[in-house]
């Protein structure tokens, strides 16, 4: 990780905004208490923090969403109320958000020209002539004339970019920018920004990763549970070596009693030592639009973790559903242990011990006005032990979510609280309590800790890790390298619906995954 | 057969069907813009029959078939701004409202009829036509498309205005974005309920504007229930156009041709029921919506909601 040097030829004597101790409150919490911020020209300023640490909010208070309760928010030195989108784009803030705000049936131009004179004709040529300048500047390419929605999600940034620049926006906030990118497209926007920059533009990147705040930012904020608790200069920044920066950041982030650990989960597991093989997946195919899936064989043993890891999208909600059930097969074989399983329905291969954690947890995974009790049993409504000739033995099934609430640490209100009540974090115990339990043989995690904060994250994996020390066989499926490379023993990488490499998790094995990930090595 | 395809009984046919199949297109054009910006008009019934009814009302009291017109327009903005303030600006489910509204519309006008015409019956007289020169002496096409009143023109030019306002103005360009990606039209600092709403609003005066025309120039009189489902069959034809008002032309007129078959085969002498033929426009709705509704292609934000913010 390179530090870039804070580029002084732009630096003034005052920032071009600057918040001053914003606070805005929802509903029983406060979002933002009282942050002050300065956004300076020719500076990449990162904020960073987990998620529910106030940073949407904070951007939205910049790009006219919201409104701050209480503080100020100055533009040149000068107070401004920014109540609309339109109001911070007059006062040249461009946002960028994590999910792309093109209308994806317009072409690029007729997406920048969007916004002009009701009855006027949009002028295209000229847009894209000026579109054309623009991009020469930044060096990025974009074709004007494309469908948005045939653009790839770094393009559509690229584009949201150019578009920013062209309505003379001088700070430019980057939401969650690097969150769908491949590595190799977040080094593109990285070097991006830093040409923005060196142009004076002020840029504010937002991210939870912390590599990229080190290797793209010239100065890094740090909020926690709403409130800003930490700045790192771009001199200090630039004195300090990385190793020191990580660890003050990490203890920004989570608090001192993390900043050893991070998000890491527990002691590290004993190196798998091989194991009978208990998933034997060969030759699977599905049709499907998006993504159909080809040739994917897979071997997990017992006590192993294989780690999917991947581009969202590139067919491994297709695999999990296709294994699990939910799915119908074009060809291939699935065996448990060692036998075929692939003719069953759902419910049978829940009971020959194979599991499914969906990533969805409130879609497919739980009906929300179903009881935590009923939820537990989902899968295994009319079993004989809860269901007595079809009617429900309210008994049994309150001990049974009782036992499993208690020992999966599920925090509800009780075990006939509606579970679309609980929070994130909960739903997943709970669903974890659902599927781990019993005779599991194999389970299929999928995503499993997307969208919980650093707590349930850490409880996540560590059912995860507990589930392979029982000697279950694991596919961990996630897009959150980090967490693959700490749990896995072997990693795949799914590509457009194949597996293009299996890695051991050895010290190389970042950097082949990530290879295998973005299309360099094949 | 052969004898069936005389000049009479083709001008009759064209000419039944361009009367039956332009309160259609003017209702499916309104429906168009409506969906284009996102808001599903199911009231556009109602609208057209509050259209039918005021229009009628104020043509028969002024003997202005013009301010007739402008009142029926009116009429079915006037519906159309309940709906624009309740499912645009306040959120509220688009198919409750617009079912509520089409059945308000339809008691309060067959009430009002009730106790305003319930002695008399009276029609309007035969609305003037404008022959366009040259034109309208061509046989068979000339007295049913060139021979009508100036209203026909008119409304064949709302097509052209909006299928040009659709591709070559920027107004375009946020209709569509509102119904596509309304937080990206509001991240370009356009007002997504104001767009909604004056799209709500010009699909009403569309819909009031075709009812208008039922009464006034079809009719001649308006009779409870006049419309009969032709607001339904609007938007029927307006998610089969699929966002082009030319298609939308065309549909009307072949629905317009079911509607009026009756009419040209009794001209032609050919003896069918009649209960036969008057199933034919709701039997080509079924067989067109099994051949192309498959394709029908919808804005993803149709029917939603806009709150700045919410994810």
């Amino acid at each position: 990780m390179t530090q870039p040097g804070h580029p002084a030829a732009f630096r003034t004597d005052e920032p071009i905004v600057s918040l001053f101790e914003v606070t805005k409150r929802f509903p029983g919490v406060v979002a933002n208490d009282s942050v002050s911020l300065d956004l300076w020209p020719g500076e990449v300023h990162v904020l960073l923090g987990e998620n529910g640490a106030g940073k949407s909010t904070l951007i939205g208070m910049l790009s006219g969403i919201q409104t701050p309760d209480s503080g100020a928010i100055l533009v040149d030195g000068r107070e401004q109320v920014i109540d609309t989108p339109a109001r911070a784009l007059e006062l040249g803030i461009g946002t960028v958000f994590q999910h792309a705000m093109l209308v994806p049936s317009l072409t690029v131009v007729e997406n920048i020209a969007l916004g002009g004179p009701a009855w006027s004709r949009p002028d295209k040529r000229g847009i894209a002539a000026r579109m054309a300048e623009v991009c020469a500047g930044i060096g990025v390419r974009v074709d004007p004339h494309a469908p948005v929605g045939s653009l790839s999600l770094g393009e559509q940034q690229q584009v949201e970019i150019v578009r920013a620049l062209m309505r003379g926006s001088r700070v430019l906030v980057l939401d969650e920018a690097t969150a769908m990118l491949t590595p190799k497209g977040s080094e593109e926007l990285g070097a991006l920004m830093r040409r923005l920059v060196a142009r004076g533009l002020a840029v504010v990147f937002i991210t939870h990763k912390l590599n990229e705040a080190l290797a793209f930012g010239h100065r890094i904020s740090v909020l926690r549970l709403g409130r800003k608790v930490g700045e790192i200069t771009p001199d200090r920044l630039t004195a300090l070596t990385p190793q020191v920066v990580t660890a003050e950041v990490v203890r920004l982030m989570f608090g001192s009693d993390a900043a050893s650990a991070g998000t890491a989960s527990g002691p590290e597991r004993q190196p798998f030592a091989g194991g009978a093989p208990v998933l034997e997946i060969s030759g699977l195919a599905v049709d499907d639009e998006a993504v159909p899936l080809a040739d994917v064989d897979l071997t997990v043993a017992a006590g192993e973790i294989v780690g999917i890891a991947g581009i969202d999208g590139n067919g491994q909600k297709q695999f999990a559903e296709a294994v699990a059930g939910q799915r119908p097969l074009r060809q291939g074989r699935i065996d448990l242990d060692g036998r075929p399983i692939a003719a069953l329905a759902i419910g049978e291969r829940h009971r020959r011990g194979l599991r499914y954690v969906t990533d969805d947890r409130l879609g497919e995974g739980t009906v929300a006005a179903f009881p935590v009790s009923l939820n537990l049993l989902l899968k295994r409504v009319g079993d004989d032990l809860f269901w007595a000739g079809g009617l429900e033995r309210s008994g049994p099934i309150a001990d049974h979510a009782r036992r499993l609430v208690a020992e999966y640490d599920v925090r509800t209100p009780g075990v006939e609280t509606p579970i679309g009540k609980l929070s994130g974090g909960n739903i997943q115990k709970a669903l974890l309590a659902r599927e781990l339990s019993g005779e599991a043989r194999a389970v299929i995690f999928a995503k499993p800790t997307y969208g919980l904060d650093v707590q349930n994250i850490r409880a996540s994996r560590r059912r995860i890790r507990e589930a392979a020390d029982r000697g279950l066989a694991v596919i961990l499926i996630s897009t959150d390298l980090e967490e693959v490379l700490e749990l896995s023993d072997r990693i795949a990488v799914m590509s457009q619906g194949r597996i293009v490499g299996m890695v051991a998790n050895d010290r190389s094995a970042r950097l082949r995954v990530g290879e295998l990930m973005s299309g360099v090595a094949t | 057969m052969s004898a069936l395809f005389t000049e009479a009984f083709l001008t009759a046919l064209i000419l039944g069907a361009v009367t039956a199949g332009l309160p259609l297109m003017l209702a499916g054009l309104g429906e168009q813009i409506s969906e284009k910006a996102g808001v599903l008009n199911i009231g556009l019934e109602g609208m057209m029959l509050i259209g039918a009814y005021g229009g009628f009302l104020v043509a028969y009291g002024s003997g202005s078939i013009w301010l007739g017109f402008l009142a029926g327009a009116v009429g079915g903005a006037a519906v159309a701004a309940v709906m624009a303030v309740l499912c645009v600006g306040l959120g509220l489910n688009q198919i409750v409202i617009g079912i509520a509204l089409t059945l308000g519309a339809e008691g309060m006008t067959a009430l009002q009829h009730h106790f305003q015409f319930a002695q008399s019956y009276p029609r309007l007289p035969a609305v003037p036509t404008l022959p366009i020169p040259g034109l309208s002496s061509l046989p068979v096409i000339g007295p049913a498309l060139f021979d009508r009143p100036a209203i026909v023109y008119l409304a064949v030019a709302a097509v052209a205005v909006t299928s040009w306002v659709f591709r070559r103005t920027h107004l375009g360009l946020a209709l569509q974005a509102a119904g596509d990606k309304p937080a990206a039209l509001d991240a370009a600092g356009v007002g997504v309920v104001a767009i909604r709403s004056a799209a709500v609003l010009t699909a009403g005066a569309l819909a009031g504007l075709g009812g208008a025309f039922m009464s006034e120039v079809g009719a001649g009189i308006f009779v409870p229930f006049m419309t009969n489902g032709a607001g339904f069959i609007g938007i029927v034809l307006a998610m089969l156009a699929r966002g082009h008002p030319l298609w939308l032309l065309c549909g009307a007129v072949l629905f317009g041709a079911c509607l009026s078959i009756t009419t040209a085969l009794q001209v032609a002498g050919v003896d069918i029921p009649t209960d036969v033929i008057q199933m034919l426009p709701f039997a080509t709705v079924l067989l067109i919506l099994i051949l192309f509704g498959r394709r029908a292609a919808l804005p993803p934000a149709l029917g939603v909601h806009y709150v700045r913010g919410a994810r």
